[in-house]
């Protein structure tokens, strides 16, 4: 894996907490994720996940080390990141099309110029919809949709940004048992039919196995690598990989790890 | 190991009660449209109907009129040479303007307020400190700088309506979600984009809310702004009545208020639902 695309290199970041205490989030993390690779951060609440995504995706400074895309010093936020939050941060004025064509508007050309029309945006627009299973409801607003919907709709709208990488906060947390399982399935078929670089974030170690093609296991306090877990299962993958023999053993291990690291916190 | 047809007696024992949480519950909600408006206008109708029992005792007459002495004052002020619309037409007018002045001026410091924690700093303990004051007591003051013109109405309302205003649209610009913002900057946007993209819609709502209190606050400033120093306008008209004990002209001055904040209230309401339809 020569090809890496995000370069984390011994990220340190502490957290002033209101007592005075200095709260270590992040301790000497480093992570190269390649091209197309689905990675997905797992480990016990307040291991930073949160807070290292946030850092890729240039929305929180950190104290040393380095963040690249493609060898470049990541500074801020940018476009060819798009960003899911578990919250769906949809905005709530616009319609189902209009929240998915936003954030095209900032696109541009090499020289400069505005990179698509409004009729371009539009057809862009139009493609994802369909692609998210939501034509239909274009012009909905989105308090009229549901939780699964409303993250389909944030999905569609990562996408049509076209970025190369695809930072994900927990995008299925708020969701039901059900919805989740249909839109874990519903992201491996939008990821295979257009492959992305995705960093996923969650505390779903079955979703986390489910989805990757490596798991990083992040220990907390100080919150730092603990482990990272190639998984082995050929895609397509659906729910039934997860009566898979394969899965489970990864599932276990990895659970294991997790919880007992959960524990030792708790201590 | 109680029977089962114990188990059953005791759940239908307990109905009543079950109903009673139903309807408890439901009462928090609106009911239905007909039995609304319905009881509105009986509510109305009764009131008019005590209104006038009672000023049906001579003692009570002297100082209350009828409905049908209000009414018959509502004729005589509004014919051609009465004052009734020209009264109505100034009083909207000091409120229009004072209230614009206020809605035009207090969005831009409501949102420098809630962008720039400096601002924020510097104005706060004014507003916090001038919102304790009711802007009546300002009227003498206002008066002697600016004497008995129009220009005193105008800034006694645009006072009381603007405090409103930026206490309430600057609560609304701290109240945006941080998620939203967060999510525009990842798609690239600019300080700029995110002020005309997000924080102005975002905010929308409590601009539109603010407009309804600032609106109410300029109607009760504007009658004590007329109660002194003017000779139009509605609460001169009610002032100037009570010195000849006209108690019909009285009434219908404050029943004319009351249907003029109703009125403008409504306006208001219902330009937010028409602006606001996502929410």
């Amino acid at each position: 894996m020569t090809d890496s695309i995000i370069k984390i290199e011994n990220v340190f970041k502490e957290y002033k907490v209101p007592d005075g205490k200095n709260v270590k989030a992040l301790n000497d993390v480093s992570l190269e994720v390649s091209k197309n690779e689905f990675v997905c951060l797992v480990g016990p609440s307040g291991c930073g996940k949160t807070t290292l995504l946030n850092i890729v995706a240039g929305l929180e400074p950190f104290d040393s080390g380095k963040v690249t895309m493609h060898g470049e010093g990541i500074i801020g936020p940018g476009p060819e990141r798009g960003v899911i939050f578990q919250q769906y941060a949809l905005f709530p004025w616009m319609t189902v099309r209009k929240n998915i064509e936003y954030g095209m508007k900032f696109l541009r050309n090499a020289n400069g110029s505005i990179r698509f029309d409004e009729k371009k945006k539009r057809e862009i627009a139009e493609y994802y919809i369909k692609m998210v299973n939501l034509s239909g409801f274009e012009d909905s607003y989105p308090k009229a949709l549901s939780g699964g919907m409303k993250q389909r709709v944030a999905i569609a709208r990562a996408y049509a940004q076209s970025p190369e990488v695809l930072l994900m906060d927990e995008p299925f947390g708020a969701l039901d048992a059900q919805t989740r399982a249909q839109l874990q399935e519903d992201l491996l078929h939008t990821w295979q039919e257009e492959k992305k670089t995705v960093l996923f974030i969650t505390h779903d170690v079955d979703e986390a196995v489910l989805l990757a093609t490596r798991v990083v296991i992040l220990s907390a306090r100080p919150g730092r690598i603990k482990e990272i877990v190639d998984i082995d299962l050929p895609y397509p993958r659906n729910q039934a990989t997860k009566m898979d023999a394969e899965f489970i053993k990864y599932r276990n291990y990895i659970w294991d790890t997790v919880y007992k690291m959960f524990l030792e916190v708790r201590k | 190991m109680a029977a089962p047809h114990q188990r059953l007696e005791f759940l239908t024992e307990d109905q009543p009660q079950r109903k009673k949480v139903r309807r408890r519950l439901k009462d928090f909600s609106d009911g239905s449209k007909k039995v609304r408006l319905a009881l509105n206008i009986g509510s109305i109708l009764l009131g008019f109907l005590l209104w006038y029992l009672i000023t049906l005792i001579p003692s009570i007459n002297t100082f209350l009129a009828s409905p049908k002495q209000v009414f018959a004052a509502l004729l005589s002020e509004s014919a051609a040479n009465g004052r009734y619309f020209k009264d109505i037409w100034i009083s909207l007018q000091r409120i229009l303007i004072g209230f614009g002045l206020a809605f035009i001026a207090s969005i831009p410091v409501a949102f420098l307020m809630g962008w720039y924690p400096r601002v924020r700093s510097i104005v706060e303990p004014w507003i916090q400190f001038f919102r304790t004051i009711p802007p009546i007591a300002l009227i003498p003051l206002v008066i002697l700088a600016m004497g008995l013109g129009e220009p005193p109405k105008y800034t006694i309302i645009f006072v009381a309506a603007f405090l409103v205003m930026v206490v309430t649209i600057y609560q609304g610009v701290k109240e945006v979600d941080k998620t939203l913002i967060k999510a525009a900057y990842t798609f690239g946007a600019s300080d700029r984009d995110i002020f005309w993209d997000i924080m102005i819609p975002a905010s929308f709502p409590f601009i539109l809310v603010g407009a309804r209190l600032g609106m109410a606050a300029s109607l009760t400033t504007l009658i004590a702004a007329e109660l002194t120093g003017t000779t139009f306008g509605l609460g001169a008209r009610i002032q100037g009545a009570q010195q000849f004990m006209d108690t019909s002209i009285v009434l219908l001055g404050i029943i004319t208020i009351g249907i003029i904040g109703f009125m403008l209230d409504k306006i208001l309401l219902l330009i937010e639902k028409r602006l606001t339809r996502w929410k």
